[in-house]
């Protein structure tokens, strides 16, 4: 029985990716003025992708058309350890937090390959940028994800958030600055505004688009998908880790359907504040990029300091 | 004794403790003044609501008084005062290059944990969330000392020298469970008599080299080096 909840949670996941996405261009539309296009036309754009045929260039290894399906599935796999409408999952339970970061570390190892196989100067950009912002990004969130697992004693996702939700309302200071700072490493590690520009094709600042450049057809949708994916991980980490209330923690219906509903909704509102981010603030320099990461690891390091000083117990 | 056993009034002083740190923080890598002085504000705000808590909770109703006082100074008047300065001289766009900025925020985070060091025997004789505050409110002074040696703007030094001010009055609040009425209302005069000097003090700097950097001060040599 949990097992077959695990699967549909995996399944949600993956469906309702897009769906994020359409929103979050949704919201932006609202606020810039223009005309959104539909919610589901994430979809409609996967779908199409799907159908057309792959274009692959003469000078591709075995990498560069593999690449696609390692980084989808390594994806599917870290979101199906995060809980996502459940706790207490065997799929959570058997990974930690440490194999989450492992999963999309090796999904961007991938991508970064498939960026250098093709052996284009923008592959190459793009690729080395990538790494650049992710060997600052993956130690903040790391020192993040720690506030927690030392707060609930323990690096697993489900048993952190079962001690977060039964311990009720409390004003953990520590709690306050690992949010920002993973707010800070998932606005980063998602190509987002101000980091990179995920609409952009601007050959001096593109990062994540510089390295998917080559691609077409289902590659190119199955990267697409995997991004989004990342993006709704990301999210229901921050939804879930800090603002857990709603998630069912037994596994009847009942509660299934409003830990689904509470999610959709927390999703939705933390796209908005994506959104309002996204709009108001200018795309950054890549050289300060590094000065916004320390920034962040400055704040999953105040984080770590402030439970140990202020919350321990003594 | 662990945060979950304290009660919600511990909880919420010690997260605005927390953030408090934070506001110093983020003024120290601030190299906009007019966003610096908008985090001061903010700073401002979060002493003014930390006093009106205490008050509260305290059921002390002098504390709102100082609550509307730090709100009236601190949050609306210097920061005013500073923020037409800064248009004045047209500096509202100039972004001051702060040299080596990621050392400067882990020196920051080095204060921190040194102001808890120097505290730590206090927890001898005393609770832990007066610990805390006092820690909090020594790296807020600290990290205001640094803030006006780093800059190079005289605006920005004086709101270093506001924040070191802010520290103060934060462990005076939270430690002291609210200080007589006498003392608010001295330090609240003096916070304004500061202000008014250091308007006096930007006109003579203005007026004899013609900006707020206090670097050019340095030009004011009568023989070259």
């Amino acid at each position: 029985m949990n097992w077959f909840i695990a699967i549909i949670q995996t399944f949600l996941f993956v469906a309702l990716a897009p769906l994020l996405a359409g929103w979050l261009k949704w919201c932006k539309c609202f606020l810039q003025n223009r005309r959104a296009p539909s919610l589901f036309q994430p979809y409609r754009d996967l779908l199409k992708l799907i159908r057309k045929q792959p274009v692959v260039a003469e000078h591709a290894s075995w990498v560069f058309t593999r690449a696609p399906y390692i980084i989808f599935s390594a994806t599917v796999l870290a979101a199906s350890v995060v809980p996502l409408i459940a706790l207490n999952l065997p799929t959570s339970a058997v990974a930690d937090v440490i194999v989450l970061v492992g999963f999309l570390g090796s999904a961007r190892f991938f991508l970064a390959l498939a960026g250098l196989d093709i052996g284009t100067a923008f592959g190459g950009m793009g690729s080395s940028r990538e790494m650049t912002v992710s060997s600052l990004a993956e130690p903040a969130m790391l020192m993040a994800v720690f506030t927690l697992s030392m707060a609930a004693s323990t690096t697993n996702l489900s048993v952190g958030i079962t001690h977060v939700l039964n311990e009720g309302l409390v004003l953990r200071p520590s709690f306050v600055f690992a949010l920002f700072a993973l707010i800070l490493v998932t606005i980063a590690e998602t190509g987002r505004i101000p980091i990179d520009n995920p609409t952009t094709h601007l050959e001096l600042t593109m990062i994540h688009e510089a390295m998917i450049l080559e691609y077409s057809g289902r590659h190119l949708a199955l990267i697409e998908w995997a991004s989004q994916l990342k993006l709704m991980l990301y999210g229901v980490l921050i939804a879930n880790i800090f603002f857990p209330w709603g998630i069912a923690e037994t596994s009847s219906l009942q509660t299934l359907g409003f830990g689904l509903l509470a999610i959709i909704g927390k999703l939705a509102l933390l796209a908005v504040f994506l959104g309002i981010s996204e709009t108001v603030v200018a795309k950054m320099r890549l050289f300060r990029v590094q000065e916004y990461l320390s920034f962040a690891y400055l704040l999953g390091l105040l984080g770590m300091l402030s439970h140990i000083i202020l919350e321990a117990s003594r | 004794m662990n945060i979950e056993q304290q009660d919600f009034y511990t909880q919420a002083i010690l997260s605005l403790a927390a953030l408090v740190g934070l506001t110093s923080f983020l003024m120290l890598g601030q190299g906009r003044l007019l966003r610096l002085i908008f985090v001061f504000a903010l700073q401002g705000f979060l002493l003014s609501f930390t006093t009106a808590l205490a008050g509260f909770s305290l059921d002390n109703p002098h504390l709102y008084i100082s609550a509307v006082l730090t709100l009236l100074l601190k949050v609306i008047f210097i920061p005013w005062m500073l923020r037409r300065e800064v248009i004045l001289m047209n500096t509202q766009r100039d972004i001051e290059t702060l040299k080596n900025k990621t050392a400067l925020m882990m020196g920051g985070a080095g204060l921190m944990v040194f102001s808890y060091y120097v505290l730590h025997p206090i927890v001898q004789t005393t609770s832990p969330v007066m610990l805390n505050a006092l820690a909090v409110s020594l790296s807020v002074v600290l990290l205001g000392m640094l803030l006006m040696i780093t800059h190079r703007q005289a605006v920005a030094h004086v709101v270093g020298f506001m924040s070191i001010e802010n520290g103060l009055f934060f462990a005076a609040i939270v430690a002291t469970n609210g200080m007589p009425m006498v003392v608010e209302l001295g330090v609240a005069f003096d916070v304004l008599v500061a202000a008014v000097l250091f308007g006096i003090f930007f006109f003579h700097i203005r007026t004899s080299i013609d900006s707020l950097d206090v670097d050019r001060l340095n030009r004011l040599h009568e023989v070259d080096k």
